[in-house]
């Protein structure tokens, strides 16, 4: 193997120590599961927009996600690059196959990024009306599609194979209002928040639902049964209901932060179960593995150390910006 | 329905086409974006913040809109170019996982803190965020380029088979990265993004202060005549009577500053295009012989000023045998080779296939020439400041109003010719763009995309150009002083920090 370098006595020990590949499953689901978490509390707020009529209620949305979405949503721009850098024929694999999903997907994050930036350009009522419905259905339509899309690459199939996929879409859809309740109670006070909490507890009754009727179609019609019945997947699926649990409880308390943290919790175990579920295999149409599908050592183990250097360093940055606007939003807005 | 590969490759060249705006609006604005920064910080004029937050509403929007069009781009090589995707994999996915982990991140995370957070944190760290973010779209750059340049100039790759396909493999991390055409590339690319937007600044300026000699007249004439003396002329340091005072000094700020970089960066970036042109000639031939309609080989070779098929079918076969054209005897060798008017400049009968020629070709002509005009616009704009009549020379403030968004469109055809002039290849020698596409992909799911993203995109670049011009008519906002008088700025500033940690603890009972 040619060699890196200065870089190389790192590179080796990184090498010799671990199976990069299996890293790099980790790494690409770990950003999936951040993208879910912390845009999944921005879709769950626009969602939540829709519940408001108040102006200034709805000033109070904007200003609470304003200053992180556009981070939030970068995690959605590495997991796809990451998993376009590790493994190239599953990201070619998977994105040429659900075609159209993914343009849907495009198209709703395309009105969910620009409506709040235009729906604060102007006053007028109409305009904001408009606005308004566009950051609704984009907040909602992202996840439903991103939450159909995971669920046919995990069963390999595409949407009119598998329509029981589009129960997965909800179940993310329903996850996201869990999350975004707590951001919102975390966020804003009164009514605003009152309701937040509402809404997050009626979502998560939702997603535990809707999770157990796609595991049990998962169970009995498809192939993932056995590794389903596996102790893994189990304890997650039994971690998940504890977890739920706690949110509930933190939500009544008027714990917001816990509650919010107990959300991400929930996001991290779903996304490590479909990990799971799929793990070795990393596209089950294709039939490929993580080591069959990885692209050489040497560019993995660049990749390794870049993303060693890098991703601690993203931490920090995200770190200063929720540290920066923590506390809640002020009622003036910005 | 369209053929998948033709509406694929439609489909990347608008969704490009469009994305490449945003990117080049906050590459371009970033370095302003830092300077009026640092001077609002350090100058107690209210000049500096006023500037900043203006550009800064300008900088946010693009942002956004670039975002929601890069990722379209990032799943196209996916959904649309999975071969490509798949055999150049390793080497293309690499520079855009990094981009995002380097770059992206650094950006999004630290315009949130620059564009929310003013009354929020201290003056360093507002700095630093404001750094952040001009670094995020700087490095963004970097690594983007990197994929890009190893499309045109491929190193430190070797073939491979992987589960039966044929992928490059990296070897040379070095080499493929900092291959041949990547600091051209980064060079021609910021030099290009910061002239377009100090052109749109100076355009926009340029209206400002045409609207206000305009009032200055109407005024003027209402007023006949004591106030004549003072108003008819304005120069910058002439008395400043009408209410739009800061306003008018605002625009002139502005104008001077877009004048400066203009000076610098619109000269530089003729001379650097020459020898670019040369890179091109040395390590993409075929290229350039598509730049220049150069046919068969010749020595010398005449540069063509003009050339247009005489046969309308030529213009979409690139083999065309009879060219109407006005000529300059050997400069295409002089320019080739760096001087030399013997120089063989190869025709494109010499490779297998070769790109649209009259695109490339005329592309390149209309950046060639923007080029010159801006480094003239500049060379004018100088003169006309140094003979004081920068705020009342009528037909330049015309000439950079029509001038604001040609900075885009040169570097659109500077794309075009880039792209556009690589084919047949994706990967110059090494992959076919036909080969890249999809091999799954049906006719039908092409064109119903294409067609969905004709629509939005326009309805994109509508709602951008209307938020923007929203922005510009509204002007400058207006600083309100709570506590004392303008000229009381460095002391309020000094004092905020504490104020927000005030603020802060209380808000943060509740």
């Amino acid at each position: 193997m040619t060699d890196l370098g200065v870089f190389s006595p790192v590179a080796f020990a990184l090498a010799s120590a671990i199976d990069l590949p299996t890293i790099w499953v980790v790494i690409v689901f770990a950003f999936l599961g951040t993208f879910l978490f912390l845009d999944g509390f921005d879709f769950g707020a626009g969602a939540l927009f829709a519940t408001r009529t108040d102006e200034a209620e709805r000033e109070r949305i904007l200003a609470a996600i304003g200053p992180f979405w556009d981070g939030n949503e970068v995690w959605l721009v590495v997991f796809g690059g990451g998993l376009f850098a590790a493994f190239p024929p599953i990201y070619a694999a998977l994105f040429s196959r659900h075609y159209l999903l993914l343009f849907g997907v495009l198209g709703a994050l395309i009105c969910r990024g620009l409506a709040p930036e235009f729906y604060e350009q102007r006053d007028d009522e109409r305009w904001q009306r408009w606005w308004g419905r566009a950051f609704v259905v984009g907040s909602v339509a992202s996840p439903f599609l991103l939450g159909t899309f995971v669920g046919n690459w995990l069963l390999g199939t595409t949407v009119t194979e598998a329509p029981a996929t589009l129960l997965v879409g909800l179940a993310i859809v329903s996850l996201t209002v869990v999350t975004g309740g707590a951001f919102l109670a975390l966020k804003t006070d009164g009514d605003l928040a009152a309701d937040a909490r509402t809404w997050g507890r009626r979502a998560l009754v939702a997603y535990l639902s809707v999770i157990a009727v796609v595991l049990f179609a998962l169970a009995t019609r498809f192939s993932v049964r056995e590794t389903l019945l596996e102790p893994v997947p189990l304890s997650l699926v039994v971690v998940s209901a504890a977890v739920g649990g706690g949110y509930v409880l933190a939500l009544r308390r008027k714990r917001d932060l816990v509650a919010f943290i107990a959300a991400g919790g929930l996001t991290y175990v779903l996304v490590a179960l479909v990990a799971t579920l799929l793990y070795p295999t990393l596209d089950p149409a294709t039939g490929l593995t993580a080591t069959e599908a990885a692209i050489s050592p040497l560019s993995l183990r660049l990749l390794s150390l870049s993303a060693a250097l890098l991703v601690p360093l993203v931490c920090v940055y995200f770190a200063v910006l929720y540290s920066t606007f923590s506390g809640p939003v002020e009622t003036e807005g910005y | 329905m369209v053929d998948p590969v033709l509406a694929s490759r439609l489909q990347f060249a608008l969704t490009t086409i469009v994305h490449i705006v945003f990117p080049v609006m906050s590459m371009g604005l970033a370095p302003f974006l830092v300077y009026f920064t640092w001077k609002s910080i350090r100058s107690s004029d209210p000049l500096w913040e006023r500037q900043r937050r203006f550009w800064t509403r300008i900088f946010a929007v693009s942002f956004v809109v670039g975002t929601v069009t890069g990722l379209v781009l990032e799943f196209e090589f996916g959904t649309n170019f999975a071969a490509f995707a798949t055999f150049a994999g390793e080497l293309f996915g690499g520079p855009l996982a990094i981009e995002g982990m380097m770059a992206f991140f650094l950006e999004a995370t630290f315009l949130g803190v620059f564009v929310f957070g003013r009354e929020k944190v201290g003056d360093a760290l507002y700095m630093i965020s404001a750094v952040a973010v001009g670094l995020g779209t700087w490095l963004s750059a970097v690594w983007i380029l990197i994929a890009n340049s190893w499309m045109q100039t491929p190193r430190g790759y070797e073939l491979a088979r992987q589960n039966g396909q044929s992928v490059v493999t990296l070897v040379d991390p070095v080499a493929a990265y900092l291959n041949p055409r990547f600091p051209w590339m980064f060079v021609h690319m910021q030099s290009a993004a910061v002239l377009s937007v100090a052109l749109f600044m100076a355009g926009v300026a340029a209206y400002f202060v045409y609207r206000s000699n305009d009032g200055r007249r109407e005024h003027a004439d209402e007023t006949d005549p004591e106030s004549d003396s003072s108003a008819a002329k304005g120069g910058p340091s002439g008395p400043e009577t009408t209410a739009g005072t800061d306003d008018e000094r605002f625009w002139r700020t502005t104008l001077k500053i877009a004048l400066i970089v203009l000076l610098v960066t619109a000269p530089f970036q003729v001379v650097h295009g020459d020898s670019y042109a040369r890179h091109v000639a040395d390590t993409q031939p075929q290229k350039f012989a598509a730049m220049e309609a150069q046919y068969e080989t010749e020595a010398p070779a005449a540069l063509h000023l003009v050339a247009i098929p005489t046969d309308p079918s030529a213009l979409t076969d690139p083999r065309a045998e009879n060219l109407w054209t006005i000529d300059i005897p050997a400069l295409a060798s002089v320019l080739a080779s760096g001087g030399d008017p013997s120089y063989a400049v190869q025709g494109l009968d010499e490779f297998e296939g070769s790109p649209p020629v009259a695109i490339v070709f005329w592309s390149f002509r209309v950046m060639v020439l923007l080029g010159f005009w801006f480094a003239g616009l500049a060379v004018w704009g100088a003169y006309r400041w140094g003979s004081g009549d920068l705020f009342s020379d009528r037909k330049l403030h015309l000439a950079l109003m029509a001038s604001a968004p040609l900075g885009f469109l040169a570097v659109e055809t500077g794309w075009i010719v880039t792209e556009v002039g690589r084919q047949p290849w994706v990967v110059q020698g090494l992959l076919k763009t036909e080969s890249g596409v999809s091999p799954g992909l049906t006719g039908t799911e092409a064109t119903v995309t294409l067609a969905g993203f004709a629509l939005v995109y326009t309805g994109l670049l509508l709602g951008y150009g209307y938020v923007v011009t929203r922005i510009i008519r509204a002007g400058p906002p207006a600083i309100e002083s709570t506590d004392g008088a303008a000229s009381d700025g460095q002391q309020n500033r000094a004092s905020r920090p504490e104020d927000d940690a005030a603020t802060a603890e209380v808000s943060g009972d509740d």
